[in-house]
């Protein structure tokens, strides 16, 4: 599914600044996997999320979808593998737009954008369909403008215009840091259940020890541009959250330093 | 009197088509584009030349606006491919088409006086804005569409938030190339259709077009508001034409002792001004709003412990 192969990148190099972001990074997703992705401020998570997506270029190495190298590609054409919920609430949706211009502007997702019209009859019964799954009552609010919507509700419209095209990579980027505990929660039961039901390969960057446990099949942990732990299903099971920061501290020799971390 | 608000209404409706433009890379993009002062006279002088050579003037008029798409597209190369900041690539294209204008029109002034033109055969002041009205209305109404395409949706969001469109799939700097060349035609088509009102197509007419493009858009949304993308396009038509009217009033007060030439200062006043009274009036909303919350939360404060006191 999604492959990376000895993927480096660094920033400022050559100069005193120089910072590893990534070295050598190798890992392969197989379809349907959700993965969770912790570590410390500045080991390299975002970066990782930026290269997959295209943001970002590797200075070395290479990114695979179904075994067809992708490091090439600029981030607007591989968007059609490849949903992104961003952390800040503001990054993922137009604030001047509607709701459902915005969700037309997903649906578009990997088509040519031509002159067809970009919200119509059939479309808006499908998103209103689509935004009452999330149980918030935005099929109500079709033609409101998204900068008057909260924080929450904008990241779960951001979660729906990710997935509902289906992607083959769904990227979480701590997309539930901004919000507060109750509405992070919605979004995190609401990722839950799209991932499951539509059976998303996903890479899910949290700050919530205890979210990492507990979502996804399998969990990884990052320090200083690399990968230092890869733990399976079968052992994430039986997981507590001192024995994952236990376990951090023995392999990376220090104390995993996240300024938002949450425990449980 | 009458001459003068007709005329005015005229040159207001033929300017729409530049505030049109400007609206479309000024709020649409969020790029302040200066290519305009440059591409309104692309449009007349492609026009005129091609009119005084015995062209067809439908065919001349077209050609003027597809040249202001040519200007358009090679600042929106300059930015998104050269990667040159937004206002020096309009400045660096504004200022080589004035050499390029020149080529074009082979002298600085061309005159169209007694030559047949698409507005020669409106002699009627009345019909002629009934023409011109009707036609601004519909190349209004097709932009307004065109916004409510899927690619029309892509270029409004490349504005309002390039790095989620890009994540959708669009390619911003495509984009933005479509946005500045159209508007960059519509800027064109503005200054063809003025070189046939008026007669002569003139190497710095375009000099402070963008400035009043911008006015005309700000006024209009100051009136109308901008809600949505056909009362935002709607205000740049009124907007134009409540220029036009102003600027003709303004001129004929005779006690006011304007010179034509003062025109660009008040201009560049009414932007000057429709950009710094909203900021401040949000900063000073928010300032007095902020002072009322600390004495509300202070008095609160210093009631519950005279209770407290009290109790004691
Ligand atoms: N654009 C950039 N320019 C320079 N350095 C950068 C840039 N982006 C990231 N870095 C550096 O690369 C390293 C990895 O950053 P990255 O954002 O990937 O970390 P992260 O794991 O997402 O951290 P956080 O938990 O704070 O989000 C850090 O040392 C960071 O300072
Ligand atoms: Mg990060």
């Amino acid at each position: 599914m999604l492959e990376l192969s000895r993927v480096s990148r660094l920033f400022n190099p050559g100069t005193p600044d120089e910072k590893v972001a990534l070295m050598n990074i190798t890992l392969r997703l197989n379809p349907g996997d959700f993965v969770t992705v912790i570590g410390s401020n500045g080991a390299g998570k975002s970066t990782l999320m930026n290269i997959i997506s295209g943001v970002m270029k590797p200075d070395a190495g290479d990114v695979l979808i179904d075994g067809k190298a992708i490091h090439h590609l600029p981030e607007h054409k591989r968007s059609r593998w490849i949903g992104r919920v961003f952390q800040d609430p503001m990054a993922g949706t137009a604030p001047h737009m509607t709701i459902e211009e915005n969700l037309a502007m997903a649906y578009a997702r990997g088509k040519s954008r031509g002159l067809g019209l970009g919200v119509n009859g059939a479309k808006r019964s499908l998103f209103r369909e689509q935004l009452a799954k999330l149980g918030i009552g935005l099929e109500n609010r079709l033609r409101a403008k998204v900068g008057l919507l909260s924080g929450g509700e904008r990241q779960a419209l951001s979660l729906l215009m990710a997935t509902f095209t289906k992607p083959q990579i769904l990227l979480l980027d701590e997309h539930t840091a901004a919000l507060d505990p109750a509405r992070a929660e919605l979004i995190t039961k609401l990722t839950r259940d799209i991932v499951q039901e539509m059976n998303l390969t996903t890479l899910m960057v949290t700050h919530n020890m205890e979210q990492a446990i507990r979502l996804g099949n399998r969990l990884i942990m990052m320090d200083k541009g690399r990968i230092i732990l890869d733990i399976p299903q079968e052992r994430k099971h039986d997981l507590t959250v001192e024995r994952l920061l236990g376990e951090f501290e023995q392999i990376s020799g220090h104390k995993l330093a996240d300024d938002r971390v949450v425990l449980g | 009197m009458l001459d003068s608000l007709t005329g005015a209404i005229i040159l207001g409706l033929l300017y729409a088509f530049m505030a049109l433009g400007v609206y479309i890379t000024f709020r649409i993009l969020d790029f302040p584009d200066l290519t305009v002062d440059g591409s309104f006279t692309t449009g007349a002088g492609i026009t005129a030349i091609l009119i005084s050579h015995g062209y067809s003037p439908l065919l001349a008029t077209l050609a003027g606006f597809l040249g202001g798409m040519a200007a358009g597209a090679c600042t929106g190369l300059l930015h998104t491919k050269g990667k040159i900041n937004g206002l020096l690539s309009g400045i660096l294209m504004m200022i080589a088409l004035y050499s390029i204008n020149m080529r074009i029109m082979g002298k600085p002034n061309i005159s169209l006086l007694g030559v047949d033109t698409v507005v020669s055969s409106l002699t009627n002041p009345w019909a002629m804005i009934a023409v011109m009205a009707v036609v601004v209305f519909i190349i209004k109404l097709l932009l307004d569409g065109f916004f409510h395409t899927d690619l029309g949706l892509a270029l409004r969001a490349t504005g309002d938030n390039a790095r989620m469109i890009r994540s959708l799939g669009a390619n911003t700097d495509s984009t933005k190339m479509i946005g500045i060349s159209l508007s960059n035609g519509l800027v064109a088509l503005s200054g063809s259709l003025i070189a046939q009102q008026t007669g002569f197509a003139d190497i710095s007419m375009g000099i402070g077009m963008i400035v009043i493009g911008l006015a005309s858009v700000i006024i209009g949304e100051a009136i109308l508001g901008a809600r949505t993308i056909f009362f935002a396009t709607l205000a740049a038509v009124v907007g134009s034409i409540l220029y036009r009217i102003v600027v003709a009033f303004a001129l004929r007060a005779e006690w006011l002792k304007l010179e034509t030439s003062d025109l660009k200062l008040i201009t560049a006043l009414i932007v000057i001004i429709a950009l710094v009274v909203p900021t401040t009036r949000r900063a000073w909303k928010q300032r007095n709003m902020a002072k009322r919350r600390t004495s509300e939360l202070t008095a609160s404060l210093a009631g519950a412990s005279s209770k407290r006191g009290g109790s004691l």
